[in-house]
């Protein structure tokens, strides 16, 4: 174990800290602690069940967690604590925004729509509370093309432009979720929210994925916090990995420390104790190994 | 104190009755999540029914047991009744199954202003009383000149109501019928592919209740000497409010919320004020659903994002 | 009890036969005592029963020939027609059903207009007051609460069974106000719209966080408490004899309609005395107003609010997820939807001269939202065309007194009326489930505008 500070803790966007959420006897999450770098792009994965959604729902404030501090941190400074915060407000003050496992999108809407419901909170000031928009006055129209322009610039990203005026539920599956993301990003967050986003993508659209989110990482303020079973995806683009088993961290660390850590390891392939003994053994000898050539 | 027992006595008698038509709400509810509108007035056209048949048993055949043919009547009431749910289900809600979610509750209201319209035209739109069929009362106690009473009509009212319940529990816990009912609340695909006659079910479950809600009709008559063709919406939304207050979906809430509202109603009646009794119950409704929306014995839902 | 006939060549007469035969028996149980045996008061004032079988007899005959009917050749005819049609419902199609329905309302407005002009030079004054009123007036009434309350139902997806409660809440607004203080109908049509808003963002501050059939109970208990409070709260609103001698809506002031008044209209234009021109103006009025609903309603559905609404409608968890408060959004969908059911109640108050508790009964609501329902939900051009079917069709039933003629002297056609207008609504349900016209058009484009077919647009939760 390491005791040099990470580097997601120096500028955390987000710091979760003794996050605990009980379903009447059910301990979903226990006593989480972890941080979400900025600008990385962070991973929280773990077996089925070991509460990773209910994690997000409670940063998102879906869930009023039991006990437990989440703390987001803009760049200008601004701190919100997410657990005192009802849903919308999360979005609209904190700036975190999510998608979701099964997608949720407006599917009798157009692609545009979607995109344009995505920016209502500025666009109501915009149109004068309603009150101007109606009567026509207040400069609105030209607003309203703004934002016409900035769900433009994410439908090119996600290269469903020439499908803009098609409502959404006609998309196929990948493109879906690709739109999905498309219209978390518009309402242009700090923290972006992920879960399972490569969630039966075949490996071509898995690959456009990874190509959109490094993108947002190169190109957007935004950090991206995902939960994710395809290992492919997490190793391939996650600077940060935490680890979940049964609500409780079991690992915390850059991707290649986590995929040999044994308890992982052992989560996930479901090896009796026995043998994680002996791989944490053999580790072990490996480890002092390295040390011992390193030292030479 | 005498005079709340007395009220008491009497909230439990018409709370017996809406623990009956609750149970038509409860069970449809369950399985088909959806609200049958027209439940308060297929327990209109029961009490309808039995009307009719009383007057043909006692007018034209000259029974003159009182026993007889409340017995006679009760049972054609429930056999009728049941059928003309069977058929509003097939006509009205079956082919919506499935589709827009408004439709079937729209269908359904379209079915009670049928119900309650079809009667009017064909029985005419004046009260119906009947001689009352049960006279004897009996005197618990008297205090300082006020008597405690309960009448034989009380009486009959909660003993056949007891009997139903206890058979009709019965039959939900321990039989086929029960199980698959219960498994077509769980999940309407899976019992399917189980095996279990989905539509069947769900045909039984509008048959059952439309007959719980017969025996109610019959009793109404009894108990009130009276019915006319608007008397299915009062008591349809007290009984869907006691459905809610007892916990949608639950059957001992239906009948609990049953025998609440009516206390509430006649302990307000006697207390606060006569005129707004059914604002009581409206009332009751809004709150319930605001603060308590599981119900008293109903299991609370939790919102899966 | 679908027929399998797709596969033979000829419709299965054997199979309709015996569906016809337990239809009639079916029939014959439930029909036999109910239209069979009619109750009736003798001379003592006893409860008797008189036989009146062969009418009962004839309505299960009906009934068993159009299940015969049904089985036999429409369900086939449907269900060939069903194969076809599911396959090619087409984008072209849905563009040119969108054309003919704008055309249809372009014609529709026109007609609008000329619609008392038309109704003077064929009836003549006197003959007009019966069309314009009872239909055009009537009607239209009904078209602005149903276009009111499709902003809470077809654009917010919020059932909302109470909607009659704004409804009276602008009618004993205006009523009251214009009776006790004596203000004019132009001052009092903002206030009541404003009162009413009022109303329905108190009710539906507590309800709103309610889902599915609740709030639609909830609304319909708070529609029928405020009926019962109208009817037991006597000092305040007259109890059920409810308020009359509500004074009528003027010229902007400049004439009047009453008989009395030295400004009379007719007098002032040196015309025969006589109520059709108020009807006339009724008429105009209530038009312009239920065309100021359509024209915000379309204003709001292309701002963020209206957005909102039908995000709303159509995923309320994605829509918090995007910093939507849903609260406030339902709550102005309520306000505004209540509004327009104020100013309609202010307009019914002057046009009838007098309330009561008896015109806001849950059967109003129901109508109400059933028009909306039948429209297809959030189609303003449905709903209208929904309200003229349903209203202008029973308001019909009126007219067809030759039937006394063939039926007797006892004959009402009134009586059947409601009848009828249930059995519209489910046969209407059951035969085209998402309404009249179920597509969408989209509030913006970036190319172009394509209609959005209604199998993908969602009902809303509540």
């Amino acid at each position: 174990m390491s005791t040099i500070s990470k580097p997601w803790d120096k500028d955390p966007v987000l710091t979760v800290e003794h996050l605990t959420m009980r379903f009447g006897g059910l301990v979903a999450v226990n006593d989480l602690s972890f941080s979400a770098g900025r600008g990385d792009i962070t991973a929280l994965i773990g077996p089925n069940g070991a509460g990773k959604t209910t994690v997000f729902n409670c940063i998102t404030g879906f869930y009023k967690p039991t006990t437990g501090m989440m703390t987001m941190r803009h760049k200008d400074g601004a701190t919100h604590l997410l657990e005192r915060m009802p849903d919308f407000v999360v979005s609209k003050k904190a700036k975190v925004a999510r998608t979701f496992q099964n997608i949720r999108l407006f599917s009798g809407m157009t692609l545009l729509e979607n995109l344009l419901v995505a920016q209502h909170n500025p666009l109501m000031i915009a149109s004068g509370m309603t009150f101007l928009g109606v009567l026509g006055i207040g400069g609105y129209k030209a607003k309203e093309r703004q934002a016409i322009e900035k769900a433009k610039y994410w439908l090119d990203k996600i290269k469903l432009t020439d499908r803009a005026d098609d409502p959404a539920g006609d998309l196929p599956y990948g493109a879906q979720r690709r739109l999905e993301i498309a219209r978390a990003m518009c309402t242009g967050p700090a923290l972006l929210c992920l879960d399972e986003p490569a969630a039966g993508l075949n490996p071509r659209e898995s690959a456009e994925l990874n190509e959109l989110l490094l993108g947002i990482r190169r190109d957007e303020d935004t950090s991206i916090l995902l939960i994710e079973h395809d290992m492919s995806v997490v190793m391939e683009i996650s600077d940060h990995v935490v680890v979940l088993e049964y609500g409780t961290k079991i690992s915390d660390g850059t991707p290649a420390e986590t995929k040999n850590d044994p308890r992982v390891i052992a989560a996930y392939l479901g090896v009796d104790d026995e043998e994680v003994d002996k791989v944490e053994h053999e580790l072990d000898e490996v480890q002092a190994h390295h040390t011992q050539g390193s030292g030479q | 104190m005498e005079v709340f027992i007395q009220q008491v006595i009497n909230g439990i008698t018409i709370g017996s009755l809406y623990g009956l038509i609750a149970i038509g709400y409860t069970m449809v509810f369950g399985i088909i999540g959806m609200v049958n509108f027209a439940h308060g007035d297929v327990f209109m056209v029961s009490a309808f029914f039995a009307l009719i048949f009383f007057l043909a048993l006692t007018a034209w055949l000259g029974i003159a047991s009182i026993t007889i043919t409340l017995l006679i009547v009760m049972v054609i009431s429930m056999v009728l009744t049941g059928l003309l749910s069977w058929a509003i289900e097939r006509i009205a809600y079956s082919p919506l199954r499935g589709s827009f979610r408004l439709a079937p509750l729209i269908s359904a209201i379209g079915m009670s202003i049928v119900l309650s319209n079809f009667v009017q035209v064909a029985q005419g739109p004046r009260n119906k009383p009947i001689p009352p069929m049960v006279r004897e009362t009996f005197t618990l106690w008297e205090n300082n000149g006020y008597a405690v009473t309960i009448s034989l009509k009380q009486v009959i009212i909660m003993a056949v109501t007891a009997v139903l319940l206890v058979a009709f529990w019965y039959m939900v816990q321990k039989t086929a019928l029960g199980r698959a009912q219960r498994a077509c609340e769980q999940d309407r695909k899976m019992a399917g592919l189980l095996g279990i006659n989905v539509d069947r079910t769900i045909s039984l479950t509008f048959v059952i209740g439309a007959a719980l809600a017969a025996v109610a009709g019959t009793l109404y008559l009894m108990y009130y000497g009276v019915v006319h063709f608007a008397d299915g919406f009062t008591p349809g939304v007290k009984a869907f409010t006691a459905a809610v207050l007892g916990g949608i979906g639950s059957l001992p809430g239906a009948v609990l919320g049953g025998l609440l509202i009516g206390l509430i109603e006649t302990l307000w009646g006697q207390y606060v004020s006569a005129d707004y009794q059914n604002v009581a119950a409206f009332s009751i409704l809004v709150i319930v659903l605001i603060f308590m929306p599981q119900g008293l014995l109903g299991r609370p839902e939790v919102e899966k994002v | 009890m679908t027929s399998n006939t797709t596969k033979k060549a000829g419709p299965d007469l054997g199979k309709a036969f015996k569906d016809a035969i337990l239809a009639g028996i079916i029939a014959f149980a439930l029909l036999g005592p109910l239209i069979g045996l009619k109750t009736d008061q003798n001379m003592d004032n006893q409860l008797v029963l008189v036989n009146n079988m062969p009418v009962a007899l004839i309505f299960v005959a009906l009934v068993m020939v159009g299940r015969f009917l049904l089985a036999a050749f429409i369900y086939p005819a449907i269900a060939a027609k069903g194969a076809k049609s599911k396959a090619a419902v087409s984008l072209a199609e849905l563009e040119a059903k969108a054309k003919r329905t704008k055309r249809l309302s372009l014609g529709g407005l026109v007609f609008l207009f000329v619609y008392p002009m038309l109704i003077l030079a064929l009836f003549g004054v006197q003959g007009s007051i019966k069309w314009v009123d009872n239909f055009g007036v009537q009607i239209l009434i009904y078209v602005m609460l149903g276009w009111g309350l499709n902003i809470v139902i077809g654009l917010a997806g919020l059932l909302d069974l109470g909607y009659v409660a704004f409804y009276a809440v602008g009618a004993y607004s205006y009523a009251l106000l214009a009776i006790n203080f004596h203000l004019s109908f132009w001052v009092l049509l903002p206030l009541a719209g404003i009162l009413a808003s009022f109303w329905g963002m108190i009710l539906g501050f507590p309800v709103l966080r309610l889902r599915g059939d609740y709030l639609a109970i909830v609304t319909l208990a708070f529609g029928e408490i405020i009926r019962l409070v109208l009817i037991n709260w006597k000092d305040f609103s007259g109890g059920s004899a409810g308020i009359s001698s509500i004074p009528k809506v003027s010229l902007f002031g400049l004439y009047s309609f009453d008989m009395g008044a030295t400004n009379n209209f007719a007098k002032a234009f040196h015309l025969a005395a006589s109520s059709a021109y108020y009807k006339v103006f009724l008429y105009y009025l209530i038009l312009l107003l239920a065309l100021l609903t359509a024209f915000v309603t379309t204003r709001l559905r292309k701002l963020p609010i209206g957005r909102a609404w039908e995000a709303l409608r159509e995923d309320e968890v994605a829509c918090r997820s995007l910093g939507i408060n849903t609260t406030n959004t339902k709550l102005t969908a309520f306000a505004i939807g209540a509004m327009f059911g104020g100013f309609a109640g202010s307009f019914f108050a002057a046009r009838q001269g007098f309330v009561s508790p008896e015109s806001f009964v849950f059967m109003e609501s129901a109508v109400i939202v059933a028009i909306v329902v039948l429209g297809g939900m959030g189609s303003m051009i449905g709903v209208a065309l929904a309200a003229v079917a349903m209203i202008g069709g029973t308001e019909l039933l009126r007219e067809l007194s030759f039937l006394k003629a063939v039926f007797g002297d006892d004959f009402n056609p009134d009586q059947f009326r409601m009848l009828l207008f249930g059995l519209a609504m489910v046969v209407i349900m059951v035969w085209k489930p998402r309404g009249f016209i179920s597509a969408r058009q989209p509030t913006a484009f970036l190319f172009e505008k394509k209609t959005i077919s209604g199998d993908l647009v969602k009902e809303g939760h509540g």
